[in-house]
């Protein structure tokens, strides 16, 4: 076994998602096989590669620093979940 | 000929001789999405009313004497592409009331140049799948066969291109999401090279491999479209500064002397499709073509690496819904914790858990260097197969899935055998490359097969010859599937 229940639990609460009944066997049993797959990658030979996170070659891209229109109050908040006057509305956080 | 046989082409040239207007042709659609829709499923919102708006406006500009290649064109958009006022759900319930604020990019430059947006188009949630049968608004039919899928993750929008419920439309390709559908559903589908087209506005599944590119009728429509959404835009960074050309310049049929790379060993792929592009290199080679055998060593390990790095990246990307400032929410009532938590369980899906969870893991402490800095070392291996390979030719053929459309619940059970599906289109997007799907025949149980041609970088117009003379040599885009 390659992730055992108990990292699968950890990964789940990293990635804040609370696993119901019996979703955590499930996973657990996916992502093994699915690791499993993943392992032959253990055979390729990277000793000396450089890893790839972009197939393009990345430039920085700058501009000047200048007042621009952006988006109303109204509409930013159009699609809130619940507001507070201009404001996004949470569970209280610090007691 | 009813108006919804039209291919974009021919509509463009009977509504600029104004032979027929957007109003009567949008109604055409219309009606033709009311009569099949119920068993092809492939909108998740038809936005009828203001297509009929957009297309009266379109016919005012046309009778100016105004002139775009889209101008009064219905068109599909998959449901991953921020349209303002519109609803945008990836086809996921926690954003199944999501309306956005803005237009993404593609959608205000087809909307600035007067096309007619029909509506959006079922996906697998958040692109992730190759069936549709992801999406939590339940699968779109493959219009060949009902009890089949129609490929995915946009297969709403290969679906609505094969059925005639619009002229063309868009969809996204992260790991063969525009390639594989097409094929499934007979239609030309393309991915340009990354940076080709602005992301800006579309919903993020994996950032470095995300392209949105066309999907039609024919090569033809394809070079149309793609011209109408490529292009520099400072909104988005990766996006590329070149000029935009007039890919339909490229069509010109000759193939004379062009070199095409064909893969040797093709493993696990269904015979009635090896003898398709078998025939499809023969016709090639009739055509002027020389057929060049290519090595890709690292082929093999292009899917498990990309099941590594897309997942990492769609982790990190859909942290942001947490039920904060936009989608759904549960859970306050027992604090913030409880509240990010419960909403992402309760409103993303299992397939979407699933990579989250793979991402997360390989990203966490520990595991970094094993799993995700060593796909990304496995990348650039892939990379660099591609740069030696394109040395030896212009452009390489392969089949763009190893199957055909498979039967509705066949591979839900299997992540692996339903990841299988792009182990021929997964390798470009790892590489940046630009390719195309075009009907290459029928298997023996009469379902559409893809052949893939792929290019370097920003080559989409040597990929268009090719698929333009293949087209024109073998007729195989002009079979419709009967509805």
């Amino acid at each position: 076994m390659i992730i055992s229940p108990e990292d699968v639990e950890h990964v789940a609460k990293l990635a804040r998602l609370s696993l119901e009944e019996g979703e955590l066997e499930r996973l657990t049993v996916e992502l093994n096989s699915i690791l499993t797959y993943m392992d032959q990658l253990r055979q390729v030979d990277t000793q000396a590669v450089e890893p790839t996170t972009h197939a393009m070659e990345l430039f920085n891209v700058l501009r000047d620093d200048q007042v621009r229109p952006s988006m109303g109050v109204e509409e930013v908040l159009a699609n809130a979940p619940r507001r507070f006057g201009d404001s996004f509305q949470v569970p209280r956080v610090i007691e | 000929m009813q108006l919804w046989e039209l291919t974009m082409c021919q509509a463009r040239e009977l509504l600029d001789r104004r032979e027929i207007t957007s109003a009567e042709l949008t109604q055409a659609f219309l009606d033709r999405i009311g009569l099949v829709e119920k068993r092809v499923r492939a909108f998740l919102t038809v936005a009828g009313q203001q297509a009929l708006e957009q297309a009266s406006e379109a016919d005012r500009r046309l009778g100016a004497g105004e002139r775009t290649p889209v101008l009064g064109i219905p068109l599909a958009l998959k449901d991953v592409l921020c349209t303002r006022g519109l609803p945008t759900t990836c086809g996921s319930r926690i954003l199944e009331n999501f309306v956005p604020p803005y237009d993404a990019t593609v959608v205000e430059w087809l909307r600035a140049d007067g096309a007619v947006f029909l509506g959006k188009t079922n996906m697998d949630e958040f692109a992730m799948g190759s069936s549709t049968e992801h999406s939590a608004f339940g699968p779109t039919r493959n219009p060949w066969d009902l009890e089949r899928i129609p490929g995915g993750s946009s297969g709403g929008s290969a679906a609505a291109v094969a059925a005639q419920e619009c002229l063309a439309a868009l969809g996204s390709d992260t790991g063969g999401s525009i390639r594989q559908p097409a094929a499934c559903c007979g239609i030309v589908g393309m991915k340009p090279t990354y940076g080709r087209v602005s992301r800006y506005g579309l919903v993020a599944f994996a950032s470095s491999l995300d392209q949105i590119g066309p999907m039609t009728k024919d090569v033809r429509d394809c070079a149309l479209l793609l011209g109408a959404i490529a292009g520099h835009d400072p909104r988005d960074s990766t996006s590329v500064p070149l000029a935009r050309p007039d890919y339909t310049k490229a069509l010109n049929g000759e193939l004379e002397g062009l070199r095409v790379g064909y893969l040797e060993e093709e493993e696990g792929v269904e015979p009635d499709v090896s003898r398709a592009l078998g025939e499809a290199l023969g016709v090639l080679e009739s055509l002027g073509a020389r057929l060049v055998p290519v090595k890709l060593p690292h082929m093999p390990y292009a899917l498990p690496s990309y099941y590594l790095v897309a997942p990492a990246e769609a982790s990190s990307n859909l942290a942001r819904y947490d039920g904060v400032k936009y989608g759904f929410r549960c859970g306050e009532e027992g604090g913030l914790l409880e509240m990010y938590c419960c909403s992402r369980s309760k409103g993303f899906g299992q397939e979407v858990k699933r990579r989250i969870m793979l991402g997360t893991y390989a990203l966490s402490a520990g595991y970094y260097d094993a799993y995700y800095r060593k796909a990304c070392q496995v990348r650039t291996l892939l990379v660099g197969d591609f740069r030696q390979a394109f040395k030896l030719c212009d452009v390489i053929v392969s089949p763009t899935a190893p199957s055909t459309a498979f039967r509705l619940g066949e591979r839900l059970q299997d992540p692996i055998q339903m990841y299988l599906s792009d182990y021929f289109t997964i390798p470009v997007n790892m590489a940046g490359l630009p390719a195309l799907s075009v009907p290459c025949g029928l298997d023996g149980k009469g379902l559409p097969i893809g052949l893939q041609i792929i290019g370097a970088h920003f080559q989409e117009e040597r990929i268009l010859q090719v698929a333009y003379g293949f087209e024109q040599a073998t007729g195989h885009h002009l079979r419709r599937p009967r509805l």
